[in-house]
């Protein structure tokens, strides 16, 4: 009968199983092209080398509060886990995370100089071991803007001279510096007018100037989509996936490169793992943040490699066979003016101004 | 009312006025989407009482008839608005020459009740038309997602080379790559095991259950409906969390303390939370059935020497067969199509199709989540057929004469 | 009977025992073999399901935070008068870098920080910067520590920050439950949130109208349909009903997907619209990030739950019951209003109980289709969830949301009966 089926099913499936959780690890990313690129640069050539099977887990969105969750369960499943540095020192802060010891832990550049060294400034946490340099900007319909392209980051906020709606991350961070920016906040007092109250009504006034021609996104896809289907004349994204959608998918949209901001995206190990995976996800760590892995991987996305030495051995996309250097937010062209993301000030302060956002948005 | 109604010719004086209505609104389209309102709406008119007059009056000949007006339309239509307007017209071209014909030999009388007034026949019809309305809007999500999925671009965007028909807007690479991608075979997999696993699980304990309850005199009983029923009620993302810890500790145990498998555990946890969520559509169908059970059958079973168990596989299980199926079916759905719960409670090992798709949609646009939606709307339109060919089958085998 | 039954003094079974006995006896058994049959499944129920539930809406109500992190701080403010306007002695701050010192070493000063800044904006900020100057001091030998405090982050000068972390230090809190509907927990009692962040109450009753709008355009929809499939020969009705079933089978993502593509202003209906001239091309409608966009795709989601229902119940209205009122020369309306109607009703109560209880706990359609205008309770109860962390918040939520839908299941129970609702 069924129950008999059922066992019998269980049973095969548990000895399958069996034979595989030996060596066996799961990492979380952010899936898409970006768990693809670290398939091809780490995962594949680490499974051949040591026979571990990896095993993607496409949660990194909801990486803290699963984390928080796991942790609060003593039941740690996820091995390696791709953050965005503000999650990571989150991670940090709350003892979620595994804190990192780059000369012991992480390779030295091929020609000798420590991992301390060739990260440098991006060692942003304890815990944080950077992977890529990404940025966060804007992509515009270049079918939609007439004969005036936006240059300046401003053009988000005229309504005038570029009708139509735009897409925004559902999130204070970015939006809330852009808002001042193009407020008159000189660049430098962004952070120390936004540490304030009344700066952040400012902030949130300044965007309530457009809101009504605001498509909030949530998952890094949305602004492509829309882009793509001319929902919306500009939209904030991951410059990789602007690259994609205008080098790959040969749509009609143009990068606005203009206080761009810079962000980090980069593993940590959970805190409370059991000796031998947590010998494992160090090993892994070892291997895929070395110099030439971290430079594989900007054949396949655009995103910078966060070792100084990885710099020089970026290559050309692996199926397009197009130059990567350029399209790198790092590129100098690109990097005219660049927004420099605060770190501390956003751990600091993103509990507060997200109630404050939330409740704006909600209103 | 399967009586045929002798039908006869209808005068000029109604089939034109009719026909010219109908074209006038068709021509307000046509009209609108190419510049003049009133002067598509006076073409129409004129157009299709030409059309219905020649018809009758000097072709004559419904076939050629027919063909003429689709094929023209066909044309009027390609030239109009290019390809997508040429099938627009065919149809509007069909429709017109059977609506002509339909109207003229008052075909629409035919299978109604002789004694029905000239109103009444016209409120069945709008009737009819309304309630293919609602079809229609019931089935146009897929009638959109199926043509997405061959998709040349890796957007949810009907492109200009689609809407030209042109060849090269479309491509099987979304297919190719479910068919290929590691990722999504895995999840396909592993939605195969847990859903039947699971559907079994419920349906099984939720049949007892739902027999139990059917019992006269049960204690408790709402309350323990109410219990049973609960699984439907709690919102998922609350069900989620609260399970997450359960499984949890239960996994730690099971894990720990009693030395199983890790990726055993994992399904485990996943298949029952799963059919803790299809319990109530069991609980439910099952019950109703039962309410029209004859309790006297049991009894004239129990009498004739039968043992409960007995009495159950050979006398009441095959009457509640439907209510079971149908619950069974509600609860394969309900694991199959479950996103929420999943999420929290799998690991990776048990990914399964929806969460993929929520990946899919989420992190990367990629169209291969609607060509498995194609895949799966195939599959069930041929399970529904099979299912429906081998009632019939029983049904004429059995000597019944279909309803 | 009776006479007989009197007169014969107590009736024996086939056995002997009085028939009373014996009938009660057999009652008895024939109960227990019911809530046998329904035992495991009962059980399963309540271990698996029941008691997880219960333990997360327990979450709504526990507060240990504060007074596992600051013990001492706890402790030493009980003496203290927040409403005396002044700041607290010495031996509270004392406690406070105590305390301190010991959970950034177990890295929990970041967790009460958010915990807090769930009641009072600026809290985790604050936690945050003095948490990494105050473990450079020893609380042995670097006292006093008021000024040192203060001068680490004026928040600490102020008396509103103690009386915060005061007002919230009981282990059992209503807090998130004053939250969920808008209040909050002060030092004077429970008081309305400021204005700008009242929007619980508001996305309650958006939640509550709009599931009441889906479930009326369901019936609405739903009627004729069913009624059409109830009255056709069942060959037809059969291939019908495909049309009915095929959405349903369709995942929900993708289906809701599909509606995004049909409603954005770039998208199908527009399109088809602009194209027939019916809407010019610069005054395309706005049917999706708001409410029509989820009302839109939810009803089409949830009307084969309506229709499935309303089915089966129509199935079994005799045909020769309007026939015969019809033969009594009733209209086509008092035959439809007087005899069918009531007699569909079941099904309607089914569907609809069934449409609103799912439409009110949704999620994941609104979040893709609602923008920020057509979202529900459950989409605010997911973001506390995943990403604002404040999980108690959500488990006041879910409670609440949970005790609403039971009301409705106790008041449908009473007037419909939870044994008339059929799926088909």
């Amino acid at each position: 009968m069924k129950p008999t089926k059922t066992l019998l099913t269980a049973a095969a499936l548990a000895t399958a199983a069996g034979s595989l959780s030996a060596e066996e690890m799961t990492i979380v990313s952010w899936g898409g092209a970006y768990s693809n690129s670290q398939l091809k640069a780490y995962h594949e050539p680490y499974s051949e080398k040591t026979g571990v099977t990896i095993l993607n887990d496409d949660s990194s969105a909801e990486a803290v509060a699963k984390l928080r969750a796991m942790n609060e369960a003593g039941n740690i499943t996820w091995d390696v886990v791709d953050v965005v540095a503000a999650d990571a020192i989150r991670l940090c802060d709350e003892g979620l995370a595994m804190e990192i010891d780059p000369d012991t832990m992480l390779a030295a550049a091929p020609d000798g100089t420590s991992a301390a060294d060739d990260f440098g400034d991006l060692l942003v946490s304890d815990c944080f071991i950077p992977q890529i340099v990404y940025s966060t900007t804007f992509g515009y319909r270049t079918d939609m803007v007439g004969d005036t392209p936006p240059t300046d980051i401003c053009a988000v906020f005229d309504l005038e001279t570029y009708p139509g709606k735009r897409s925004l991350e559902k999130r204070p961070i970015n939006n809330m510096e852009w808002a001042l920016l193009c407020d008159g906040v000189a660049k430098d007092d962004v952070y120390s007018v936004l540490e304030t109250p009344e700066g952040q009504d400012q902030a949130l006034a300044k965007l309530g100037t457009i809101k009504d021609s605001v498509v909030w996104w949530s998952a890094g896809a949305d602004t492509p989509q829309l882009l793509a289907d001319g929902e919306v004349v500009m939209g904030s994204t991951y410059n990789g996936r602007l690259f994609s959608v205008i080098e790959e998918q040969k749509q009609p949209v143009a990068m606005l490169w203009d206080a761009q901001v810079f962000d980090l995206d980069g593993w940590i190990i959970p805190a409370g793992l059991s000796e031998e995976r947590q010998k494992r996800a160090l090993d892994y760590i070892m291997f895929a943040t070395d110099t030439q892995r971290l430079a594989d991987q900007a054949k396949y996305i655009s995103y910078g490699p966060a070792r100084a030495s990885s710099a020089p051995l970026v290559g050309q996309h692996a199926d397009l066979g197009i130059e990567m250097s350029p399209h790198m937010p790092t590129d100098p062209e690109n990097a005219k003016n660049t927004f420099l993301y605060n770190y501390e000030f956003w751990a600091d302060y993103r509990d507060d101004i997200d109630a404050k956002f939330q409740a704006w948005l909600a209103q | 009312m399967a009586a045929l109604t002798p039908i006869s010719r209808k005068p000029m004086s109604v089939v034109l006025p009719t026909v010219a209505l109908a074209g006038a609104f068709a021509g307000m389209f046509v009209g609108a989407g190419n510049g003049s309102i009133p002067l598509g709406i006076l073409g129409g008119a004129v157009l299709m009482t030409g059309l219905a007059w020649v018809f009758i009056n000097v072709l004559k000949n419904e076939q050629m008839a027919r063909w003429i007006t689709i094929l023209a339309f066909g044309i009027a239509g390609i030239l109009l608005s290019g390809p997508m307007g040429g099938v627009l017209g065919l149809l509007g071209g069909w429709f017109f020459a059977w609506f002509i014909y339909w109207l003229y030999e008052g075909r629409y009388r035919q299978k109604l009740l002789p004694y029905l007034t000239a109103k009444q026949v016209f409120y069945h019809y709008l009737f009819r038309v309304i309630c293919g309305a609602i079809f229609v809007f019931l089935i146009t999500p897929i009638l959109v997602v199926l043509p997405l999925s061959f998709n040349a671009q890796d957007f949810f965007t009907f492109t200009p080379e689609m809407l030209r028909l042109d060849p090269e807007g479309y491509s099987l690479k979304h297919y190719r790559d479910f068919f290929t991608n590691n990722e999504w075979q895995r999840s396909f997999k592993n939605s195969l095991i847990i859903a039947p696993i699971a559907t079994v699980i419920s349906v099984s304990l939720g049949t007892l259950a739902a027999i139990g309850l059917s019992q006269s005199h049960v204690p408790g009983r709402r309350a323990i409906m109410g219990i049973l029923i609960s699984p439907m009620i709690v919102p998922l993302i609350i069900s989620a969390t609260g399970m997450f810890f359960f499984y949890s500790d239960i996994g730690r145990f099971l894990e720990g303390t009693l030395g199983m498998n890790k990726n055993f555990v994992g399904y485990l946890k996943v298949i029952l939370a799963h059919a803790v969520l299809g319990i109530p559509f069991v609980i439910i169908t099952v019950t109703a059935t039962l309410v029209g059970f004859d309790r006297s059958l049991t009894r004239a079973a129990a009498n004739m020497g039968a043992g409960p168990v007995r009495t159950f596989f050979s006398i009441q299980m095959p009457l509640i067969l439907p209510g079971v199926i149908s619950g069974g079916l509600f609860a394969f759905i309900t694991s199959f199509d479950e996103v929420v719960v999943v999420l929290f409670v799998g690991s990776a090992s048990q990914k399964t199709l929806p969460w993929q798709m929520f990946t899919g949609l989420r992190e990367q646009i990629s169209p291969t989540i609607l060509a498995v939606a194609t895949i799966l709307v195939v599959l069930s339109i041929g399970l529904l057929a099979t299912v429906e060919l081998l009632r019939r089958r029983s049904e004429r085998l059995r000597g019944l004469s279909p309803a | 009977m009776t006479d007989a039954s009197q007169n014969a003094g107590p009736m024996l079974a086939a056995d002997g025992t009085p028939l009373k006995q014996s009938l009660a006896r057999s009652l008895r058994r024939q109960k227990l073999r019911a809530l046998l049959l329904v035992a495991p499944l009962l059980l399963f129920v309540m271990f698996s399901f029941i008691v997880p539930i219960a333990s997360m809406l327990f979450r709504s109500v526990e507060n240990g935070i504060v007074e596992n992190t600051l013990p001492l701080t706890v402790q030493a403010l009980s003496k203290w008068d927040e409403q005396s306007g002044e700041l607290p002695e010495e031996d509270v701050y004392d406690a406070f870098v105590r305390d301190m010192v010991v959970a950034i070493d177990n890295k929990q000063h970041t967790r009460l920080g958010s915990r807090l800044n769930y009641e009072e904006t600026g809290m985790s900020s604050m936690f945050r910067r003095s948490g990494r100057q105050l473990n450079k001091l020893d609380p042995e030998t670097d006292g006093p520590f008021k000024d040192q405090l203060i001068e680490i982050h004026d928040g600490w000068g102020d008396p509103k920050t103690w009386a915060v972390i005061k007002t919230h230090s009981p282990a059992v809190t209503n807090g998130y439950f004053l939250n969920a509907v808008d209040m909050r927990r002060t030092p004077e009692g429970a008081q309305s949130q400021p204005e700008d962040k009242q929007i619980l109450i508001k996305l309650f009753g958006r939640t509550l109208f709009m599931s009441l709008v889906i479930t009326a355009s369901c019936i609405l929809l739903a009627y004729p349909v069913s009624y059409l499939l109830a009255t056709l020969p069942m060959r037809v009705s059969n291939l019908l009903m495909i049309l009915v079933l095929l959405p349903f089978w369709t995942s929900l993502l993708v289906r809701t997907s599909a509606w995004k593509v049909m409603l954005q202003q770039q998208g199908v209906i527009n399109d088809t619209l602009v194209w027939l001239g019916l809407v010019a091309d610069d005054a395309r409608l706005i049917i999706i990030n708001n409410q029509i966009g989820t009302i839109i795709a939810m009803t089409h989601i949830l009307l084969p739950f309506m229709i499935l229902p309303m089915y089966s119940v129509m199935q079994t209205i005799p045909p020769s019951y309007t026939r015969a009122a019809k033969s009594m020369g009733a209209t086509n309306w008092t035959t439809f209003w007087r005899i069918y109607f009531p007699q569909s009703i079941p099904g309607i109560g089914a569907g609809s109980i069934l449409v609103f209880i799912l439409a009110i706990g949704y999620y994941i359609t609104p979040e893709i289709v609602g923008g920020t205008k057509g979202v529900f309770i459950s989409n605010r109860i997911a973001y506390h969830i995943s990403s604002s962390l404040n999980w108690g918040l959500a488990a006041a939520l879910g409670t609440i949301l949970l005790a609403v839908v039971l009301l409705l299941y106790w008041v449908y129970d009473k007037i419909v009966g939870i044994d008339n609702v059929k799926l088909g």
